[in-house]
């Protein structure tokens, strides 16, 4: 890489992005992207989930190519075809999840893909050389004849690193590196980077996590809606500061008002237990009560038992004791149909699989688990005309942004889709409402909406059952909280004074012995 | 039924048609290759095309094509495979045929006749596509296996029970085995068409109907959109409240009902006896009819006029010194290649869609809302 410094000014720019737009199916597009990264720094990209990073470095890595808009490596115009290409102008990635054969050594899966030939055979020992090297160059210290599997994340992490640097890359993009990383590892991982940065490398550093961004970052860029929106020093803003970057306005919190619980009890279960096929208990023995008006968060590490106690709520799968009670009616035994007619709404997990019918229209996607109640049908007849009005109802109700009731539920966002199941699930005034992760994967804008809707909805005397992961969610959301783990309710807690570190502990178990 | 613009038409026609000119030109080549003349033989479709009596055949053919096609078809929509239909449709013409035949059937008021011989075929049609539901809702059995094990069992049943010791007798002059004769009274008369020996069936109209109907119920009824939604995605479907055993045994026996009318046309119209001459395979011509016809009511009409057409022109190549297996060859590269062009088309389709749905919406509302 040999590269003329312009005539009398700094370096060109280990990278250069202009006006890059690209124009995806379904989904925030890049428009008008332009990023700026000087040589030997750490340059961060932050934005929220789908505010078009990934896209944007999958572009830089030649995955894909962008409708509109220059990359310039080292100030010289590039074009893409492939990561082959990126590569060639010493353009590496470290993705987010890793991708090394487990059962070779760290040399093996290095020189996979370009091998060293000497003759017919492969010249290890040239490789091995060579990885020790840069290994030791970068303080990587990573032992070339170690089995993949043998090796912890943080190290798996290096070998990653390792190989794009073993191909020549002068500039790396790291998707999201922390995300799999303990706090040890993270801090480690930024030494090494200082160490790349000091040998002269360029880093792209892709994150959401702010206060590592602030630690280890020369540059911020921030991205918006597919757009960057502003560039910053890292000594110039708060955390606070960047996160309203990211969303474009205050942060929206999640927080109910005043409280709206009754005493009249919308949801009893008492003592349901569930045991799968292969025999083990899943559920044991839960009892909690819903009443109007109220919202019951369950917290949880995933795979204690949540996605069973909602489906055995919902009567898809069968429950092997205990009774549930829905306003004062017994429906242990009741179909899922019966359940839905009496008034339950259901915001299932993952709405691709229990939530829509992707190759369906939106209005029959409207119809969809409201098969039997009005305006959908009458009688036994479909009732088109009533199912699309108020497809248009919840459209507008609910800002599911499409260009008509007549596309495909897969032609739409997440968010979008997700706000289709929410507008749906609130029609024909349930009392109760199923909600699971009912904001997973969808945006900032999205997420206010959705909770907003819950919150007036709540006043108006629904009961609703919440499950999610994010505690934060969980603790703003809820009027009261139980924690479950291993099939059992096992704390409950107010949300009004625990902390997420002290949910998350007794989501773990730690907090039993007390 | 979505939105009706040109370019919808256009692409849905792009496959079948694209299909049907890559099977002729293909067919053309293996012609050639063969040392016949593609000529001549177009020239002898085209020629017996023109004879009334062909046109007639082929509209009768085409008759019992698309009931077996909608029978194929009501399965398909769910994701079920219905293979037995041809199994089912000789069980039910055969049991139909010995009742309208049957010497107590004489004394009953016409109308009577044919209606019960029609509901009979219809019920012995369901009840042998019944066994195969019921073996998937209770045990798990794959209904593509227990069918084509049923078709077997179809063909031995049929052989025993058509014979003199048991529902059937010796046709005279002849070595056929048939059941009696149907008398008139049990019989639905023809439309003469002027040029042309046969007739055409009367109960032409008995498949205008079934495919009204199988429109109108997919379509417009709430067991319909169950269906299709079952089809599109068990879990959601389960997770709507649809009870996916009883949609099975119910689609299930729906199919067969309609697979029971299949060689009833043929049956009431022309035959008059079940007869060991009696059409067989049509129940997978009819898996090839929905699969041209896309399960549309009136795609698998075109699509069995279509091949009823092919196979009464076959006879023709014949005489013209051309092998009739030509026609068997069309049909099969057909299939194929509309199979593979709907899988085009469909992805294109998808893609277009969400391209104009983010193009609708990603671009001018990211300017705005940034610029906001």
């Amino acid at each position: 890489m040999s590269t003329e410094p312009p005539a009398g000014g700094a370096p060109a720019p280990a990278v250069q992005l202009s006006a890059i737009t690209k124009r995806f199916p379904g989904v925030v597009a890049n428009s008008d992207v332009n990023i700026s990264v000087r040589v030997g720094t750490v340059h961060a990209l932050v934005g929220e989930n789908g505010a078009g990073k990934s896209t944007l470095m999958k572009i830089l890595y030649g995955m894909q190519q962008p409708d509109e808009g220059t990359i310039a490596i080292d100030g010289a115009p590039v074009i893409f075809a492939s990561p082959a290409d990126a590569i060639r102008a010493g353009v590496g990635m470290v993705h987010q999840h890793f991708m090394l054969a487990d059962n070779l050594t760290v040399l093996e899966n290095v020189v996979l893909g370009s091998e060293p030939r000497k003759g017919v055979g492969l010249d290890f020992a040239t490789a091995r050389a060579r990885i020790t090297e840069i290994s030791s160059a970068y303080g990587l210290g990573v032992d070339p004849d170690r089995l993949v599997a043998d090796l912890g994340v943080g190290e798996r992490q290096r070998v990653e690193i390792l190989k794009v640097l073993y191909r020549g890359a002068r500039t790396l993009i790291l998707d999201e590196p922390t995300a799999v990383l303990v706090p040890q590892e993270v801090e480690e991982l930024f030494g090494n980077l200082r160490d790349l940065k000091a040998e002269g490398l360029t880093i792209l550093f892709i994150s959401h996590k702010l206060d590592e961004v602030l630690s280890v970052a020369d540059d911020i860029t921030v991205m918006r809606r597919g757009t960057t929106v502003a560039s910053v020093l890292p000594q110039d803003v708060t955390a606070r500061k960047l996160a309203e970057l990211m969303v474009g306005s205050a942060l929206p919190v999640p927080e109910l008002r005043e409280s709206t619980v009754t005493d009249e009890a919308v949801l009893s279960v008492d003592g349901l237990t569930v045991v799968n096929a292969d025999g083990r208990t899943v559920l044991d023995d839960v009892s909690f009560t819903i009443h109007a008006g109220e919202v019951l968060g369950i917290a949880g590490v995933e795979g204690n038992g949540q996605a069973e106690l909602v489906e055995a709520l919902m009567g898809i799968r069968p429950c092997s004791a205990g009774t549930i009670t829905l306003s004062g009616r017994d429906i242990t035994r009741a179909t899922t149909r019966q359940r839905r007619e009496s008034g339950m709404g259901y915001i299932p997990e993952d709405r691709h699989r229990q939530g829509l019918l992707l190759e369906a229209t939106l209005w029959e996607n409207r119809v969809l688990g409201h098969q039997t109640s009005k305006p959908n049908v009458r009688g036994p007849l479909l009732d088109r005309r009533g199912a699309k009005a108020d497809t248009e109802r919840i459209v507008a109700e609910y800002d599911v942004r499409t260009p008509g009731i007549e596309v495909h539920a897969a032609a739409l966002s997440g968010g979008n889709q997700q706000k289709l199941i929410v507008g749906r699930e609130m029609s024909g005034s349930p009392v109760l409402l199923i909600a699971s992760h009912p904001t997973r994967g969808v945006d900032v804008g999205a997420q206010a909406a959705i909770w907003e809707h819950i919150r007036r909805a709540r006043a108006e005397r629904l009961a609703v059952l919440l499950i999610s992961a994010d505690l934060d969610e969980l603790i703003g959301m809820s009027d009261t909280l139980s924690v479950i783990l291993r099939g059992r309710l096992v704390a409950d807690h107010d949300p009004a004074a625990v902390t997420p570190e002290q949910l998350g502990s007794a989501m773990t178990g730690a907090g039993r012995e007390d | 039924m979505r939105n009706l613009t040109l370019r919808s038409v256009l692409l849905g026609l792009a496959a079948p048609v694209g299909a049907l000119v890559f099977a002729a030109l293909l067919c053309a080549g293996i012609l050639a290759v063969t040392g016949h003349s593609p000529v001549d033989t177009v020239d002898a479709m085209s020629a017996s095309a023109q004879r009334p009596r062909t046109l007639v055949n082929s509209l009768n053919t085409a008759v019992s094509y698309y009931l077996s096609a909608v029978a194929v078809a009501i399965g398909f929509r769910m994701k079920l495979f219905n293979i037995g239909v041809d199994g089912q449709y000789r069980m039910a013409a055969l049991l139909a045929a010995a009742l309208a035949g049957a010497a107590f059937m004489e004394g009953v008021p016409p109308v009577l006749r044919v209606t019960m011989t029609v509901l009979a075929s219809m019920l012995v049609g369901a009840a042998w596509a019944g066994i195969a539901a019921l073996l998937k809702v209770t045990r798990g059995v794959s209904e593509v296996i227990s069918t084509i094990m049923l078709n077997a069992i179809a063909t031995y049943l049929v052989s025993y029970l058509n014979n003199p010791a048991r529902l059937a007798e010796v046709n005279p002059g002849s070595n056929d085995v048939k059941t009696p004769d149907i008398t008139a009274g049990g019989q639905v008369p023809g439309f003469e068409v002027t040029g042309s020996s046969s007739k055409v069936y009367g109960l032409v109209f008995l498949a205008v109907l079934v495919g009204f109907l199988y429109w109108f119920v997919l379509s417009r009824t709430r067991f319909g959109f169950e269906l299709k939604a079952t089809g599109l995605s068990e879990s959601a479907a389960v997770a709507s409240g649809v009870s996916v055993k009883k949609m099975v045994v119910i689609s299930m026996l729906l199919s067969g009902a309609v697979a029971g009318l299949v060689g009833i046309p043929e049956l009431l119209g022309a035959s008059h006896s079940y007869s060991l001459n009696f059409p067989a395979g049509v129940g997978f011509i009819g898996i090839a009819v929905a699969l041209l016809g896309r399960n549309h009511p009136i795609g698998m009409a075109v699509a069995a006029l279509l091949w009823g057409f092919l196979f009464n022109t076959a006879n023709s190549l014949d005489t013209a010194g051309v092998p009739r297996e030509i026609v068997d060859i069309m049909q099969g590269v057909i299939v194929l290649s509309v199979v593979v062009a709907y899988e085009l088309v469909r992805r294109y389709r998808v893609r277009a869609e969400q391209h104009a749905v983010g193009h609708a919406l990603g671009r001018t509302k990211t300017a705005e809302e940034v610029s906001a």
